[in-house]
């Protein structure tokens, strides 16, 4: 029993953070049809941010981990403004395989740069939480796992009211369900596609900054996470935003059951294992699970 | 005046095959042997990318798949080394097509999104059964000589090889372009709804261009194996699989020659060209050059450039200087907006 709920709860926590991730592709895809392929880029390079603000004194001192934690979201939302602003506008009018293929461009710029910044090496990212547990019935649960996945979560909710209860929400909703139309009633569709990008970065940050205490900071540790948040996303439908959080949970959990369970699947399966699942999902129900077929006519 | 660019540029190619290793040192025509090993691969995803519409960022892990079906069946099986390289085609073009089969069903983004876990997931498998594929240590090849009662340097003789099957590979890639199989292939790139209408089973055709391109890259992935003598996990990581994809786009997807300039691309950028970029500016601002992750920004700058700027890549620019026409790749012209409706 004890097992179980181990693993539930680190699959849990992993599955915050590919469902965090899940939920910022879902952001431009549903806007603009595109898969951003430098998502997991953009969460690796401004948790390089947080580090280089974390790790370096600013007039004297150095600022601790929740101020570090909040700048760094600002950071990533204007950096992710300015991505879409500078890189991806100019191809407005372009192919969607064409600025997929920017956005690959862009994966290979960002990891470039962290290497070359910040040199390939591992480093180690600080946690906000403790190491310890807690103990409830006989149960341990890490603090870290708990905290991960309170953080996560917590950002998804904050963004669902601001797309819920909000004006600026309620006109993004609208450019992404027909763009033409919400630009006829008067809503900027170019600057809320910057919008999105620069949410999409800020949940990008958070995903980084929370996956970095376990697994070392690198310019390659979210290429992983991304293939897990994708097939999270593509589980939960990739049109659906709370798909994409229930996809990103469901893999975690599911992915960690599996290990625990069937010994067959070491930790060099898990990746395997997710692209299987991925494939299955889509030759049995290739809208997700949250999904709904769309119909095209000509 | 229509000027026959395909033969004039195949005649030349042939012309520099042939000088370009009486003119090199041992080390270039090392180099150049590594280009038409990537020209066999940049040719297969071509024909997925260039003419089927299909982005694939999983490709450096099917060189990878007929690198290793190469290197188990000489070191464990004694296999001579030429005759290995027809079976790591179809081995990893059967993989392709399985692959394929499940991934090839979805429009548009799906699919590149599936192919992105394929180097990952590669790496994994191979570390998961050490005991057939060697584990994270890899597999050692006995360096390559020359055989067929010919007596040249092994750089020379690599380097005769993998020109002669890349000369084979582009007819082959130029017969699949060809006729009825090609336009099926070029209307589900330009327009999936109109490809249907008209009869092509938008999904099979995906399906084989899937499979034939990952038989190329097995093939170049079979003599990769043997120019290196060595393959482990990190031989094919997922840089490789994007740099291939660069390769295409900055060749100029849709079109065949258009792909030596790809591979050679593919070849020199990391070690000789980039570096050599970045010093042009380096001595201005005092920065490392040399330094890791360098030569991605530059090559990822490069894929920006010509994705704003020569969308129809070298080829693109080449046709337009002989025929005074702008031209605008195919691959990259919007497909015309179909009509929404949600049921």
């Amino acid at each position: 029993m004890q097992e179980f709920f181990q693993a539930l709860t680190t699959g849990l926590a992993d599955g915050s953070i590919y469902a965090s991730l899940a939920l910022a592709l879902v952001l431009i895809y549903k806007a603009t049809e595109v898969i951003n392929f430098a998502q997991g880029e953009m969460a690796m390079f401004t948790t390089y941010i947080a580090y280089a603000l974390f790790t370096h004194e600013h007039f004297g001192h150095t600022l601790s981990y929740w101020p570090m934690f909040f700048l760094t979201l600002a950071i990533a939302f204007v950096f992710g403004v300015g991505l879409q602003r500078i890189v991806i506008r100019p191809l407005e009018q372009a192919s969607v395989l064409t600025v997929v293929m920017a956005t690959i461009a862009l994966l290979v710029i960002l990891q470039g740069l962290a290497a070359w910044i910040w040199s390939p090496e591992l480093k180690f990212f600080p946690s906000p939480f403790p190491t310890s547990t807690w103990v409830i019935g006989g149960v341990h649960i890490s603090k870290q796992d708990v905290g991960t996945f309170g953080v996560t979560i917590a950002c998804v909710v904050v963004l669902w009211l601001f797309f819920r209860f909000t004006k600026l929400g309620l006109a993004m909703r609208a450019g992404a369900v027909n763009r033409a139309a919400a630009r006829l009633m008067g809503v900027r569709t170019s600057w809320l596609l910057a919008l999105g990008w620069g949410l999409a970065a800020v949940l990008g940050a958070v995903s980084g900054m929370m996956s970095a205490p376990t697994q070392f900071l690198s310019p390659t540790m979210m290429d992983a996470v991304l293939i897990f948040a994708f097939a999270g996303a593509v589980l939960g439908g990739l049109e659906s935003p709370v798909g994409a959080v229930a996809g990103g949970l469901g893999l975690g959990v599911l992915l960690s059951m599996l290990s625990t369970y069937v010994h067959v699947i070491t930790p060099e399966l898990r990746l395997p294992v997710a692209l299987l699942i991925l494939l299955v999902v889509l030759l049995v129900r290739p809208a997700g699970l949250f999904g709904h077929v769309v119909v095209r006519r000509v | 005046m229509k000027l026959p660019l395909g033969y004039l540029g195949f005649g030349a190619l042939v012309v520099a095959v042939v000088v370009t290793p009486l003119l090199s040192t041992h080390y270039r025509t090392f180099q150049f042997a590594f280009v038409g090993i990537y020209l066999i691969a940049l040719l297969g995803l071509n024909i997925l990318t260039g003419f089927t519409g299909q982005i694939s960022l999983g490709h450096g892990a099917f060189m990878g798949i007929g690198a290793y079906t190469t290197t188990i069946l000489v070191v464990d099986h004694g296999w001579n080394n030429l005759l290995t390289l027809p079976v790591a085609g179809i081995v990893t073009g059967a993989v392709g097509l399985a692959f394929g089969l499940p991934a090839t069903r979805f429009a548009g983004p799906y699919l590149a999104l599936a192919t992105f876990a394929i180097p990952l997931a590669f790496i994994g498998v191979l570390k998961r059964f050490p005991h057939f594929t060697g584990g994270t240590l890899g597999k050692q090849l006995s360096p390559l000589r020359s055989e067929l009662g010919l007596h040249t340097n092994p750089s020379l003789w690599i380097y005769i090889v993998s020109w002669v099957v890349a000369l084979l590979m582009l007819a082959v890639a130029w017969f699949t372009v060809q006729g009825r199989f090609g336009r099926a292939l070029r209307s589900v790139r330009d327009s999936e709804i109109a490809a249907t209408a008209n009869g092509v089973s938008t999904a099979g055709m995906k399906t084989l261009a899937f499979g034939i391109s990952a038989f190329f890259c097995g093939v170049a992935g079979g003599l990769f194996a043997m120019a290196v003598t060595f393959v482990n996990p990190d031989t094919f990581p997922i840089d490789l699989s994007i740099l291939l994809l660069v390769g295409v786009v900055l060749g100029g997807a849709g079109s065949l020659g258009g792909m030596v300039f790809g591979a050679l691309f593919v070849e020199f950028i990391r070690i000789t060209w980039g570096p050599a970029l970045l010093d042009l500016f380096g001595h201005v601002h005092h920065i490392n050059t040399r330094a890791p992750g360098s030569s991605l920004v530059v090559y990822g700058v490069v894929l920006l450039l010509v994705l704003y700027v020569a969308p129809a890549g070298v080829a693109g620019l080449v046709r337009r200087v002989a025929t005074g026409r702008r031209s605008v790749a195919a691959w990259a012209k919007p497909q015309a907006a179909p009509a929404q409706d949600q049921a």
